[in-house]
């Protein structure tokens, strides 16, 4: 009833290419957006803002690069956690060696950087395909750990390897705040994420999913196989390499590299497979399933600690987060935007669906 | 971004929002799951028993009452720094954090010092932090893996019937591939060069569990010793591979981490004759371990689901752990009244700890650790380790506490703590100044 298009008509090519055609969307959109940006900032606990939100919008980038390259692009990957390595080492890297250099410049050649490597691992995906490149891809992830575990110079000869991120500034403003460091982290996710977006819908993303779909049809139609799908390795490595960095500076103020271990990859791809293969939107209802599930879990166990004992409730909260994936993952296997994209269908002839 | 983001962010609003009546809040950032549950169920359950015990026994601290609440990290870093931030402001501010977890510790080195919470170290990372005048809200307690790197060295000293005997020795430091593996070369070399041994340095990959080359390369080296310095399942799979290659187990010397009944059961026979280093020693015969079962388990208040484990290295480590934090708090009540207390006046207190030798028979923990003692620029305050051998069933003192060589450690120290500084573009604390 009132989500119906009904009455809305587009009269202009702008118009017919918006990425919110409907206003309710727009509105719901700008409601979310000034939810994010104003109030949660003013009114958000410090927990709220740097225990939950802050680790829920960065897994977020991380998810959406590598919904890039595997839910667009179809090149499934077990390296993203090698890419965030890349780009939390070489962001601290650039800090560290050229004094002055501004964070949101820093964290950009690290996403550089990271890039760069992604094209390297990339290249074996010229003939290797599926589960044979997801082989090749771990062995990025298991190379680049054991680099920056190795060679002492990325972590400046620190004697514990683990090293703590200088203080951080932005425009001259510091980001020592939890309000602070979620609003470079929000602004950060949110332009990354419209940017993803509109690749999605232009040509390069129609690209990518001509190659997922397939691959031979799209090179007889005159895509380039190799530009195509290493350009997808950079920008996904691009995505996860600043997602690193932000993990490394905002969250953890530490670049550690067991922070970025095989773990992490697979709780990225878990995150796109729960929250939809091939779907922006999913890369973050996929993220706030994986982050938030277990905190919430635990945050209710806790209402139980006195009569039950906290060693079964522990175990019983895994048994519950696995439950609940192989539940949804079961209602729709599509993931989780595909089941908001139904709640809108149905939104849009209720109440009366026939 | 969604609703139901947004309904479960402002679900854990109202739920942070909620506070207790006050009392002094302990958090509990345990892990009861994942790859390391063994040893965390064990070391919080050791520590929860103790602030049950101190409350049923002598009604809290002071007569204020400690609660705690627990969070489960995992042993993962981001879920530790979640736990953080949930427990900090909690019932009146959080006392001090005891992760148990050098990441987890990194992660939230800086949150903590702006909140102004201590973070209990013991026996774990960062060794430079015992300088308190960079670090003000870090405290090693009773031992840093420096210091017991050097402690090792001196016990194998007292093997070969002095230090002097060293000279022309041949030791392996087989480590573990990973930060914490590496942590305590700088102090070997130095110890080696003091004392003219050869010192070979073996990495394992991570997580351990395939050492057969590492051996085979030990093996062509005779060494007279190997330092093994092993974490989790590295522990039993060197062992095992050491049986393989025919090395005398009784001369390999791990730290702490690989002294427990979960690493030397798990290799089984290849364990015994086995040595590890160790903080806080481990049996029933202590008095406080005794009082905590009668007291707490007999009123079935225990917080371990299987009392056999009471005793284990583990469960003794979390008991100290619950030790060294109650009488933190003590003695920060000695200077700002018995009540609730933020989190930087029991830093004061753990500066300003005095476990003596009348103290520790006060709290019948006589010889379970060494006596502590800190200060505003000593926040180890003590050094000592101790050594034990696993005899296939149980792990028996094989020295007695042997402190660190400060003469090695201090300017290391000295050296990490003025590039850390530089790295911040921190100043030092004056501690002279502050009284």
């Amino acid at each position: 009833m009132f989500y119906r298009e009904s009455g809305q008509f587009k009269s202009s090519y702008a118009a017919d290419s918006a990425i919110l055609t409907i206003a309710q969307d727009r509105l719901f959109i700008a409601a979310l957006l000034a939810l994010a940006f104003v109030v949660l900032p003013g009114l958000g606990s410090d927990y709220l803002l740097s225990g939950i939100l802050i680790p829920f919008l960065i897994l977020s980038l991380a998810a959406l690069g590598l919904n890039i390259l595997t839910g667009y692009a179809g090149q499934l990957s077990l390296g993203s956690a090698a890419f965030m390595a890349v780009g939390a080492f070489a962001t601290y890297n650039f800090m560290l060696r050229m004094p002055g250099m501004p964070l949101l410049l820093a964290i950009f050649l690290g996403g550089l950087m990271a890039a760069l490597v992604g094209v390297a691992f990339g290249l074996p995906s010229l003939r290797i395909k599926g589960f044979y490149l997801a082989v090749a891809t771990l062995a990025a992830q298991f190379f680049i750990e054991w680099v920056f575990t190795k060679f002492g110079w990325f972590t400046n000869y620190s004697s514990s390897g683990v090293i703590s991120a200088p203080p951080m500034q932005v425009f001259g403003i510091a980001i020592d705040t939890p309000a602070s460091k979620y609003l470079l982290t929000l602004s950060i996710v949110a332009l990354m994420a419209l940017a993803a977006k509109n690749m999605a819908r232009a040509s390069i993303g129609r690209a990518w999913m001509a190659i997922r779909d397939m691959d031979v049809a799209a090179e007889v139609i005159g895509i380039p196989m190799l530009r195509t799908k290493l350009l997808a390795f950079a920008i996904s490595s691009f995505y996860c390499g600043v997602a690193g960095a932000l993990y490394a500076f905002v969250l953890l103020g530490t670049v550690d590299a067991q922070a970025f271990d095989l773990h992490r990859s697979f709780q990225v791809l878990f995150m796109i497979i729960v929250g939809g293969v091939g779907s922006i939107l999913g890369s973050f209802l996929g993220a706030a399933f994986i982050v938030l599930l277990p905190i919430c879990l635990n945050l209710l166990g806790q209402a139980f600690h006195d009569t039950i004992s906290t060693q079964f409730l522990a175990n019983l909260e895994m048994m519950l987060f696995g439950g609940l994936i192989i539940f949804f993952l079961i209602v729709e296997p599509h993931g989780l935007a595909r089941l908001w994209q139904i709640a809108k269908e149905k939104l849009r002839v209720w109440p009366f669906p026939h | 971004m969604n609703k139901t983001a947004v309904a479960v962010s402002l679900a854990l609003l109202t739920v942070a929002g909620v506070a207790q009546a006050a009392d002094q809040f302990i958090p509990i950032p345990s892990y009861r799951v994942g790859a390391y549950a063994s040893g965390g169920a064990k070391f919080y359950g050791g520590m929860i028993d103790y602030l049950n015990y101190v409350n049923m026994k002598e009604g809290g601290v002071g007569g204020v009452k400690l609660t705690y609440e627990e969070c489960e990290t995992e042993y993962k870093n981001d879920r530790g720094v979640e736990c953080y931030e949930r427990l900090k402001a909690k019932n009146g501010g959080a006392s001090a954090f005891n992760f148990m977890s050098t990441g987890i510790t990194y992660a939230t080195m800086d949150r903590a010092e702006k909140d102004k919470i201590p973070l209990m170290t013991m026996g774990f990372g960062r060794a430079d932090a015992q300088d308190g005048r960079a670090f003000k809200y870090v405290f090693p307690l009773i031992t840093s893996y420096w210091s017991q790197a050097t402690a090792k060295v001196q016990f194998l000293g007292q093997r070969v019937g002095g230090m002097q005997n060293l000279k022309g020795k041949k030791i392996v430091n087989l480590y573990h591939g990973s930060a914490y593996g590496k942590e305590t070369i700088p102090v070997l070399d130095a110890m080696a060069k003091k004392y003219g041994f050869e010192l070979q340095h073996v990495e394992v990959p991570a997580p351990g569990t395939e050492q057969q080359s590492q051996w085979l390369e030990i093996r062509r080296a005779r060494p007279d010793f190997v330092l093994l310095r092993s974490w989790g399942v590295m522990t039993p799979a060197a062992l095992k591979s050491a049986q393989k290659v025919g090395f005398p187990r009784e001369n390999i010397v791990a730290n702490w981490w690989g002294g427990s009944e979960e690493d030397a059961i798990a290799a089984g026979d290849a364990a015994k004759g086995y040595i590890a280093g160790s903080f806080a020693l481990d049996g029933r015969q202590f008095p406080v371990i005794q009082n905590i079962e009668k007291t707490v388990y007999g009123a079935g208040k225990g917080n371990l689901s299987d009392k056999g484990f009471i005793g284990t290295v583990n469960y003794n480590r979390g008991v100290v752990s619950g030790i060294l934090m109650v009488e933190a708090i003590r003695a920060a009540q000695k200077k700002y009244g018995a009540k609730t207390l933020n989190g930087d006046q029991i830093r004061w207190g753990m500066e300003n700890l005095n476990i003596d030798a009348k103290r520790q028979q006060e709290l019948g923990v006589t010889d379970m650790f060494p006596q502590v003692k800190t200060s505003c620029q000593n926040h180890e305050g003590s050094g000592y380790t101790r050594f034990m051998q696993w005899d296939g069933k149980d792990w028996k003192p094989v020295s007695g506490w042997i402190k660190a060589d400060t003469g090695v450690t201090l300017p290391l120290i000295k050296a990490s703590v003025d590039k850390y500084s530089q790295e911040k573009s921190m100043k030092l604390r004056d501690c002279a100044a502050e009284k």
